[in-house]
């Protein structure tokens, strides 16, 4: 696919996957490349070794970002994603293995020391545990939060709001209440995608229920001529009257005197 | 904080114990809300513990919950110095994933206006390191010229500071020509004088290099191991400029230079911004001589909306333009890391995408992170109000490091 974007251009992709695979073969999943980024995934367990010879033997030297990403669904459903540069191939690569939440991952700050509050905001949003690293401490929460806020199951609300309690002269911590529902719109088409059914959608279930193919070769099957022009007429008119009545439903016109 | 003179005064042995301050969280040298427990010995810093987070409001998670467009404001609320900066990264990100092409005069007036916020952005914090090392004057002239930048975004977009101005395939509305005829005359006859003019008062003044020169000397090694980026990289030596290594839109066909530091310290780094400011100069006049004509938005309207007019005539538009603000475009599976140079550093974007109208995961890589987390090293064995120096010099804003 020919690129038109104007995002980054960084050195050419060609090769690379080979030429890192053949060095850490055993410990990987699988390696593939798209929208122009490489990524490989690769056992959890050698996260620091994997690393390891790329910083070395690859001269990926920095670690820009340690991304977490939650899939529900999945065995394992965490995902790490080790954001790596290379100043001096002018490249990026990225690097993911999965985790839950009772399987630590290996630590890489005996890599790179910048890895240290990167594992923390993972560990702080996700839940992941790193073994190894000396310093896992919350590190975007609050002091005291529980739970793991950036996990799909977290409610974007969250469950407890703090205030300044003028009684208390303190913060005071209560459960979330919303003055209002939570606004959530679902724009997906309710035609494609939509999870739930709208009524009148059974009725597209199936084969449609015709026998004959209908067609209209001539005139009379069109359902026009003179009868369907009179019945056109007569009911044109009866609307014509219909419509000096009230619709039904409609609200009493305000009288003219009634200031009520 | 306890206080042991009597005992520290004496030789006779005694265990002098350091004693801990609280630097921040409300401290104006702490651009923001920072808490850094500090650990003293004296005067000298033995460890700095840096407790970000305070200004954490979940943007990462308010972005999933929104679609493409709506989540681009966002961004200007997390560098709200350099906001424009933030959107070009995330714009780049969905381009990327959709290979859309955008319009060159649309690369052109973002790269532009990507300058225009570098200029604004060390605007601001060179007066702030400047003002908390000592200095009143140079801070309320060069706030001037931010003043400026802010105008001329207003001029662009309507708004001072969250312009949302960059969107998906190009930028929101073309500029009057007068905005690019006033830009390129403040550069020539305003900006320089009253820039050069507030310099000179600090970059030969003793005070000034005895508070910078030799503070939180990096090496090389140390700067790439950290993860630096931007002037903290560039400052200890190494010509590394995404704009430069890994272009982005139109930066190929500029000419400038990527000014380095030799010393890697907190006098380099605040160097390296006065000279990246005449090259990002360099730049938007490189931008308003080429500048094409031409659409400023992409011409795919299943991305970008339709113009007004065309809404009125064209019953295709008007229902690109009600599917676009109602449900937003659907962008295809993958994920990407799109970073670009913001005028702090390397901002990156990592955009995750299950083939719906919202992101399923938008992390978004600051470039705090690093540099504060370097902050204990950097300021150990310096003295008490050098860490302020220190962190004037990383130039850190707290809406962008806790998102």
């Amino acid at each position: 696919m020919a690129v038109l974007h104007s995002a980054p251009r960084f050195a050419s992709n060609e090769g690379v996957i080979d030429a890192i695979s053949e060095t850490i073969s055993v410990w990987l999943i699988e390696a593939h490349e798209a929208h122009g980024e490489v990524i490989f995934r690769i056992q959890r367990d050698a996260v620091e070794k994997v690393l390891r010879i790329l910083r070395d033997d690859h001269a990926y030297q920095q670690l820009m970002e340690i991304a977490g990403a939650d899939y529900p669904s999945r065995h394992e459903r965490f995902e790490v994603v080790y954001m790596l540069q290379s100043l001096t191939k002018n490249h990026r690569v990225m690097v993911k293995c999965s985790a839950s939440e009772d399987t630590p991952v290996p630590t890489v700050t005996t890599l790179w020391p910048n890895a240290g509050w990167l594992e923390r905001e993972v560990f702080d949003m996700y839940g992941v545990t790193f073994a190894g690293n000396a310093d896992l401490r919350r590190i975007l929460t609050d002091y005291g939060f529980e739970g793991h806020p950036f996990r799909k199951d977290f409610p974007l609300t969250g469950y407890t709001e703090l205030r300044y309690s003028e009684e208390e002269k303190r913060v005071v911590y209560e459960p979330v209440e919303l003055a209002q529902e939570m606004r959530s719109f679902d724009f997906l088409s309710p035609w494609e995608g939509a999870d739930y059914e709208l009524p009148g959608d059974e009725k597209s279930r199936g084969a449609p229920t015709v026998n004959a193919v209908k067609t209209t070769e001539s005139a009379s099957q069109t359902g026009a001529g003179v009868a369907a022009n009179a019945y056109a007429a007569k009911a044109t008119t009866s609307a014509q009257k219909a419509s000096d009545a009230p619709a039904p439903g409609a609200p009493n016109a305000t009288s003219k005197e009634g200031g009520a | 904080m306890s206080m042991q003179r009597e005992e520290s005064l004496t030789t006779t042995g005694e265990v002098i114990s350091n004693y801990t301050i609280n630097f921040g969280p409300q401290h104006p040298a702490a651009h923001g809300v920072l808490r850094m427990v500090m650990e003293l010995d004296g005067e000298v810093i033995e460890r700095i513990d840096p407790h970000v987070g305070l200004l954490h409001r979940g943007t990462e998670k308010l972005i999933e919950h929104k679609t493409y467009l709506q989540a681009l404001p966002y961004f200007d609320r997390l560098d709200y110095c350099s906001p424009l900066a933030m959107e070009h990264s995330y714009v780049l990100a969905i381009e990327k994933l959709l290979n859309l092409e955008v319009p060159i005069r649309a690369q052109y007036l973002r790269v532009l206006f990507a300058e225009l916020t570098r200029i604004c952005n060390h605007m601001l914090n060179m007066g702030a390191h400047i003002l908390d090392v000592g200095a009143f004057t140079p801070n309320l002239w060069i706030m001037d010229l931010r003043e400026d930048c802010l105008n001329f975004f207003e001029r662009a977009s309507g708004a001072r500071m969250h312009s949302a101005y960059f969107r998906p395939g190009g930028v929101h509305q073309d500029v009057p020509e007068k905005l690019l005829v006033d830009i390129g005359d403040w550069l020539d006859n305003r900006f320089f004088q009253l820039f050069e003019d507030a310099m000179s008062l600090v970059i030969d003044n003793r005070i000034f290099k005895q508070r910078n020169v030799d503070i939180a000397v990096v090496s090389r090694e140390d700067a790439i191991a950290w993860g630096f980026s931007g002037p903290m990289i560039r400052a200890a030596g190494i010509p590394w400029d995404l704009r430069k290594s890994q272009p982005y839109d139109v930066y190929d066909r500029m000419e400038f230079d990527i000014p380095v530091g030799t010393n890697s310290d907190c006098y380099d780094r605040f160097m390296v911004r006065v000279k990246e400011v005449y090259e990002s100069a360099k730049i938007i006049r490189q931008c308003l001589r080429d500048m094409p004509q031409g659409p400023i938005a992409s011409t795919d309207g299943k991305v970008s909306p339709p113009k007004r007019g065309e809404m009125k005539q064209s019953m295709e538009s008007l229902i690109h333009h009600f599917k676009l603000y109602t449900e937003g475009f659907h962008v295809p599976a993958g994920e990407v890391y799109v970073a670009t140079e913001s005028p702090k550093g390397e901002f990156g974007v990592y955009l995750v995408s299950d083939g719906t109208n919202k992101p399923y995961r938008c992390k978004i890589r600051p470039t705090a992170f690093s540099h504060l987390q370097a902050m204990d090293f950097m300021s150990k064995g310096h003295m008490l109000p050098d860490a302020t120096a220190i962190l004037g010099a990383i130039d850190v804003v707290f809406g962008e490091c806790d998102r």
